[in-house]
């Protein structure tokens, strides 16, 4: 079949599908709907659908975005807008089919909203509320909308034409013009263009040459690359053939965590159905161009995100990256040849641009970081999920409109960006426009897209704490500063968080910071005082409250923090005695309970146990002195 | 043990590059990697010993010891830190009597962390097998142990 005839037969279909007569139902069912319970929602459809006799078509798609409303349940019935319905769940399915399905009321109580032309009473269009409009997709452009197991859906929507026009009408250096003028950096974090890679891929000298992808989404707080993976596999295969086109390889590697199952299942059947239609293997539409992509599944190393331990790792090594002069992995990657690795984002940005064009591509987005970024927006806001922004937009605008301000009441204290290697930025920076550069300066990096509000209750000592327990653990410890300086850096602030700090340890926290950013060999090292820097920047007077008053002001840290009953409140109903791991709190029923504090392990059971209508556990700090009655005077 | 062995490893005579891989098939299939499992693995494709311990050791997905037959893991994530995944910990650790690493003595459940599943809108969560359990508090966490338990 010419590709002519593969769009036809594939629009066909999805023509079929999305303007015929049948309602169609389409269920996200990426990993976080399927943790939300999509499963069970798909299965109330399917039983609901067949018991009451419905003709309505049900489709699995991949991430919508707003993560916070999952499972999410988009219903498209013939002449109607998209009616997408939020938090489903199987008791609700059955009042859709017989209000919506079967009658025409859009439970308006149980919508985010609706999609597409028209209007319907009662329900908001999402596009114009102040948490969608801000968002452009471009790399989601197909998440939550085809089913990414069915290559024609993909096909239909512009899928494979970018490389179709690459192969049959672009030379390689054109290719390359193309990504250079569109300004697109890399989506991975490091944002080195991705033009000039690819140029420097197709300059290098021998053979033969490797594409590999990135997918090893390792920084806590990202999971965008997955979301991609899951839900619109094919372009990122797309954009590897486009790439292995430009420089001359005929090989390419996914290496992708182990931890995302379904992700790699997706990528399985995605090849497949490319080979089956000849967009991967020998002659490729036609051309002489060939090209196989194979899965790398990574065993679980941080380090292995850094391109030079990823190709070690790929070949069956210890995951330690190359010891500086680093040759770049363009010239010397993976089985020492020259190979163009990028993140899953930057690949599947490519087919787009060279489809629509760079003028396109640039059209939103800044001077000097063009196009979209896409982040997961997460931590103590109310509105999860995943966003896709043009670049230069503001953190207030993330956070406040797309995100809807901070969740259960409280307040802002700091954003953390970038993951292990970023930094904690606070309200005064909140009018900060986010891209490549201006995080860089704020102390911060763009990173893969991790974004974690924190509020009043998050400690900032123990949030530095925390990233450097996971470098310490990460660290491949091939280079002592950062084997032994994080190590030491944690230690320290675990003394801090322990009540035990000292008032030279600022000092040597900032020190020590310094040279494990200037001694270490790689990304992982070099970064990974980022959260300890911009902590101490920003949020001094927490550490200085730790250290001197032995207080933590968003009573975190166990160790400077007591519970106790307040006589006020308590009616003695016992449940926290009851509940105590430790059997820390006596009293008789109907009388007032008491704690003692030295039993008392601080996990915070009675406070949570404690019915909401007494709430008579208080948590304060500093410490209660286990000498002194538990009576005090609460903060 | 010997024969499932030396099925996964047929392929991969003297395949050195797929060590990785190798040391993922026969952990799938034993469910760790035993020290006669590993100097065979060494044989096959003809690596050193050290070379196939160093590079088992390295990697934070193989294990050396038996599991349970369900891996209950919780999320360490910094979406499930600051929405309380150490309590999430703690009441797992209560429920199953045990401490991270290790496994139930009815050989049920290995408890352990992940440094994040990307569940990170619905934090906190834990990961059970394939499942995903989200938006936990404590008292969810022993309830889901306690529902499984009875099942």
């Amino acid at each position: 079949m010419t590709f002519a005839e593969i769009q036809e037969q594939a629009g066909k279909e999805w023509d079929e599908l999305i303007n015929g007569q049948k309602p169609q139902i389409a269920i996200g069912t990426a990993t976080c709907g399927r943790s939300a319970g999509a499963m069970a929602v798909v299965k109330a459809f399917e039983d609901g659908l067949a018991e009451k006799k419905v003709d309505a078509s049900i489709r699995e798609v991949g991430c919508i975005g707003p993560c916070y409303a999952e499972p999410l349940v988009n219903i498209d019935k013939p002449g109607k807008p998209t009616i997408c319905f939020k938090n489903v769940n199987p008791d609700m399915v059955t009042e859709i089919i017989d209000a919506y399905l079967l009658g025409d009321d859009p439970l308006p109580q149980y919508t985010l909203g609706t999609l597409g032309q028209g209007e319907i009473k009662g329900v908001t269009k999402i596009l114009d509320t102040p948490s969608f409009k801000p968002q452009e997709r471009r790399v989601f452009r197909n998440c939550g909308i085809i089913d990414p197991t069915n290559i024609n859906h993909y096909i239909a929507n512009q899928g494979y034409e970018g490389l179709h026009k690459a192969l049959t009408t672009m030379t390689q250096q054109e290719v390359v013009d193309v990504m250079k003028a569109s300004g697109l950096r890399g989506r991975g974090g490091g944002g080195f263009p991705a033009g000039r890679k690819w140029e420097a891929g197709l300059a290098a000298k021998g053979t033969p040459k490797y594409v590999v992808c990135n997918a090893d989404e390792g920084d806590p707080g990202a999971f965008m690359d997955r979301a991609v993976i899951e839900g619109d596999p094919h372009s990122v295969l797309e954009g590897m053939a486009i790439a292995g086109y430009t420089i001359g390889a005929e090989t390419g590697y996914i290496y992708v965590r182990a931890e995302y199952p379904l992700a790699i299942r997706r990528l399985e059947r995605a090849i497949a159905q490319a080979h089956e239609k000849g967009f991967l293997g020998k002659n490729i539409l036609g051309t002489d161009f060939n090209f196989e992509i194979k899965i790398f599944p990574g065993a679980g190393a941080f380090v292995c995100g850094e391109s030079t331990a990823l190709t070690l790792s790929i070949e069956g090594k210890r995951g330690m990256p190359r010891v500086a002069p680093r040759p770049r992995t363009t010239e010397i990657g993976l089985y020492d040849k020259p190979t163009l690795l990028n993140n899953v984002k930057t690949f599947s940005s490519s087919p787009m641009i060279i489809t629509k064009g760079a003028e396109w591509f640039a059209s939103v987005g800044t001077e000097k970081s063009t196009g979209t970024a896409i982040f997961a927006l997460t931590g103590k806001v109310n509105n999860c999920g995943l966003i896709e922004v043009p670049m230069g937009i503001t953190l207030r605008e993330i956070i406040y409109d797309i995100g809807g301000g901070i969740s259960d009441g409280g307040t802002f204290k700091a954003v953390q960006t970038g993951g292990p290697s970023g930094g904690c930025l606070p309200a005064s920076l909140l009018d900060t426009p986010i891209d490549y550069d201006s995080l860089d300066e704020a102390g911060s990096i763009m990173g893969s897209g991790g974004m974690v509000v924190m509020d009043e209750k998050t400690c900032m000592v123990d949030v530095a704490r925390y990233f450097l327990d996971f470098t310490v653990i990460e660290s491949c410890g091939q280079c002592v500063p950062c084997r032994l300086g994080t190590k030491e850096l944690l230690e320290v602030l675990k003394e801090i968080c322990a009540g035990k700090g000292r008032k030279e340890d600022l000092d040597l926290l900032y020190e020590l910071s310094l040279a494990i950013h200037a001694g270490s060999i790689c990304g992982l090292g070099q970064t990974a005082a980022n959260p300890v820097l911009t902590t101490l920047r920003y949020f001094k007077e927490e550490y200085e409250a730790h250290i001197f008053e032995k207080r933590c002001p968003a009573k975190v840290c166990k160790s400077l923090i007591s519970f106790v009953i307040r006589e006020d409140k308590c009616v003695g109903c016992g449940i926290c005695a009851r509940s105590c791991p430790v059997s820390a709190i006596s009293g008789e029923k109907k009388k007032v309970h008491v704690i003692d504090q030295s039993v008392c392990v601080q996990c915070g059971v009675c406070q949570e146990k404690c019915p909401t209508k007494f709430s008579a556990v208080d948590c304060v700090s500093p410490r209660i002195k286990t000498s002194t009655p538990e009576k005090m005077e609460t903060t | 043990m010997e024969d499932r062995l030396s099925e996964i490893l047929s392929p991969y005579k003297g395949k050195r590059d797929a060590l990785i891989p190798i040391l993922q098939k026969v952990q799938a299939e034993l469910g760790y990697l035993p020290d006669e499992a590993m100097l065979e693995i060494a044989r096959v494709t003809g690596l050193p010993e050290s070379r196939v311990f160093a590079v088992a050791s390295f990697y934070a997905q193989f294990r050396f010891t038996p599991r349970g037959k369900h891996s209950f893991m919780v999320c360490r994530g910094t979406a499930c830190h600051v929405r309380g995944a150490e309590k999430i910990l703690e009441e797992t650790e209560r429920a199953l009597g045990i401490v991270e690493g290790e496994t139930t003595e009815d050989q049920e459940y290995t408890l352990e962390t992940v440094a994040c599943i990307g569940c990170c809108a619905l934090a906190p969560c834990v990961m059970i097998d394939e499942d995903v359990e989200a938006k936990l508090t404590p008292k969810m966490v022993s309830e889901i142990i306690d529902r499984r338990k009875a099942k």
